[in-house]
């Protein structure tokens, strides 16, 4: 239903130098949904969530990017965050001198101390050990990951784009990432859940499969996962971690087209 | 020149009879307030304090252990702190340093006197919210006992205008096993133009651990000059420097660390952030003069951190916003 796309990214082409990252880029994300984005490692899935946030360097060369039917294209990073679309990185920001209990509350409208405790409870941390420490390299990198979510989580988004919430965790945490993905969207939010881990896919309602920079399937999570897993291959040989590199222009026709998946 | 050797209970009631003192009085507790201080700690019996304003001693309060006397001169004040050996204080001893008046001239001239195996720390707070035309000029010896630690925490308010000149200078002695550690913050109103210099001699064992905080605008000039000589056996030296500046602001960190001896450490570390038209340098020297001792430094100069930046603008900050607060996060 065209009422309930929340996000709708349409024939997005972005560059970077020497070559091109996102190729013809279709996506939407319903209200209050979670959808996974699945690839594997190096099939330009961050670039995809620099560029819905409006990250500098990643603005597209061609296409719209649509937020609850608004053109938001043109609009800054700040601009999308204060319509409700927000981003986790993968490998969060150190803060020197920052308190996490200042880190959680800047970006609620209304910041409560209850709710900045219950967010560092559903990433499994203890409001009383964390709530003043530093968001600084005083912390362990999963430390700083979970304490990014729990921002996530604290602000109560429209659209959280959570990118590979899952690695750096350890395992025993990984339900609880999953948990508070399906809290966020039984809130009210929607979840753009970037990951490289098939399995974190339960938790979507639907998902797509990225591969050197296209979205070259959609579906139910069952679907893509059961693609991914099946016909999705190591493309190192191809591409190397870069996609963008020396020869990309030619090697993303092969990988496409000529099978990297399968086809 | 009068001198205050200290204030006795008795002198301090009578001034505070004088409508004159407690109107003075009451206009450095204030901007002593304003300065991040807690004026009711001035007024606490079992807490050291003074309290200093142009060239008038307005309180003294002296505790077991710690005397406080203070001369007043044409232009400022000569104070002389001794803490008895074996002292161990629980509340830092609190100073408030400052003027009101918009012009001026403050010469303070102190004495440090950390006797062996004392603990004691410092708060002193330096207050100048009206500054148009005013120079305030320190110069302080500290020594630091054998086995006695000092922990001295200045911090600088200086209202909006930025028309003052501050000139702290401190030589300092740090006996065997002995330890200081200095914090110098100017992060609130303007700076105008600072000029720290610090020299620290450290003997063995000791430690000499200097921080500098400083966040310039608009045309403020910032100079901070350390060295840390250490010259004892194991003597560890420290200095890390923080400054922001932006406008036309300009920040210069000349920091000399000497290893001088078998096992001493040096480290100096200096970070820096540049906006606008500002500029900022960093000149790290370092000296050995011992093949078992080591000196290291790193210095960073730069813009805030993109991705710091940007993760704030994607919680619905703007970027001013979001650049105070990465500055203020590295100065806290």
């Amino acid at each position: 239903m065209e009422a309930d796309v929340l996000l709708n990214a349409q024939n997005l082409l972005v560059r970077r130098p020497g070559a091109e990252v996102l190729r013809d880029v279709h996506l939407t994300v319903q209200r209050a949904e979670v959808h996974a984005l699945l690839g594997l490692n190096g099939s330009v899935k961050t670039s995809l969530a620099l560029t819905l946030m409006g990250i500098s360097g990643y603005e597209p060369e061609r296409g719209r990017i649509f937020f609850d039917g608004q053109d938001i294209t043109p609009l800054s990073v700040t601009e999308r965050a204060r319509l409700g679309l927000t981003l986790a990185w993968q490998e969060p920001a150190r803060f020197e001198g920052l308190p996490v209990a200042d880190y959680l509350a800047l970006g609620m409208k209304e910041p409560t101390r209850a709710r900045i405790e219950e967010a560092l409870m559903a990433v499994a941390l203890s409001p009383a050990a964390y709530l003043g420490r530093e968001v600084s390299s005083a912390l362990s990198g999963g430390e700083r990951k979970r304490i990014e979510l729990a921002a996530i989580y604290a602000m109560r988004p429209r659209l959280a784009v959570l990118d590979e919430p899952d690695s750096g965790i350890d395992v025993l945490c990984l339900e609880d990432i999953m948990a508070l993905i399906r809290r966020m969207a039984d809130e009210g939010a929607a979840v753009l859940l970037i990951t490289h881990r098939d399995e974190m896919a339960e938790v979507a309602d639907s998902a797509s499969l990225m591969c050197g920079g296209a979205i070259i399937n959609t579906g139910t999570p069952a679907e893509v996962r059961e693609y991914f897993a099946h016909r999705c291959r190591p493309h190192g040989d191809l591409l190397g971690s870069q996609p963008w590199g020396e020869d990309a222009g030619g090697t993303y026709q092969r990988v496409v087209s000529e099978g990297v998946c399968d086809e | 020149m009068s001198s205050h050797a200290p204030l006795s209970p008795q002198s301090s009631l009578l001034q505070q009879r004088d409508p004159a003192w407690a109107r003075e009085f009451e206009a450095m507790l204030k901007a002593y307030e304003e300065a991040g201080g807690k004026p009711d700690i001035l007024r606490a019996p079992k807490i050291a304090s003074a309290v200093i304003h142009a060239n008038r001693v307005l309180s003294v309060n002296q505790i077991e252990g710690i005397t406080i006397e203070a001369d007043e001169l044409e232009h400022g004040i000569h104070a002389r702190i001794n803490v008895a050996p074996g002292t161990k204080v629980d509340y830092p001893v609190h100073l408030c340093f400052g003027m009101i008046a918009e012009e001026g001239l403050q010469e303070i001239t102190s004495e440090f006197e950390i006797g062996g195996g004392a603990e004691v720390g410092f708060l002193a707070h330096c207050t100048f919210p009206n500054a148009v035309e005013l120079q305030h000029v320190m110069d302080a010896r500290v020594h630091v006992g054998p086995g006695a630690t000092m922990r001295y925490n200045e911090s600088h308010y200086h209202g909006p205008r930025g028309g003052i000149e501050v000139l702290p200078t401190t030589h300092a002695q740090v006996d065997e096993g002995g330890r200081l550690e200095t914090e110098f913050n100017l992060v609130h109103g303007r700076v105008g133009r600072l000029k720290i210099e610090f020299e620290v001699d450290v003997a063995a064992k000791g430690v000499a651990e200097l921080v500098a905080k400083t966040y310039g605008s608009d045309d403020d000039e910032i100079c901070v000059n350390e060295v840390v000589r250490l010259n004892g056996k194991g003597a560890r030296g420290l200095t890390k420097t923080r400054a922001a500046v932006r406008d036309r602001a300009t920040s210069e960190v000349y920091t000399t660390a000497e290893g001088n001896a078998p096992d001493a450490v040096g480290h100096m570390d200096c970070t820096e952030i540049v906006r606008g038209e500002a500029t900022a340098r960093n000149v790290p020297v370092v000296v050995v003069r011992h093949d078992r001792a080591r000196v290291t430094h790193e210095a960073a100069i730069g813009s805030v951190s993109k991705k710091e930046l940007e993760t704030l603008m994607a919680r619905g900050l703007d970027e001013d916003e979001a650049v105070d607060i990465i500055i203020r996060g590295m100065l806290k």
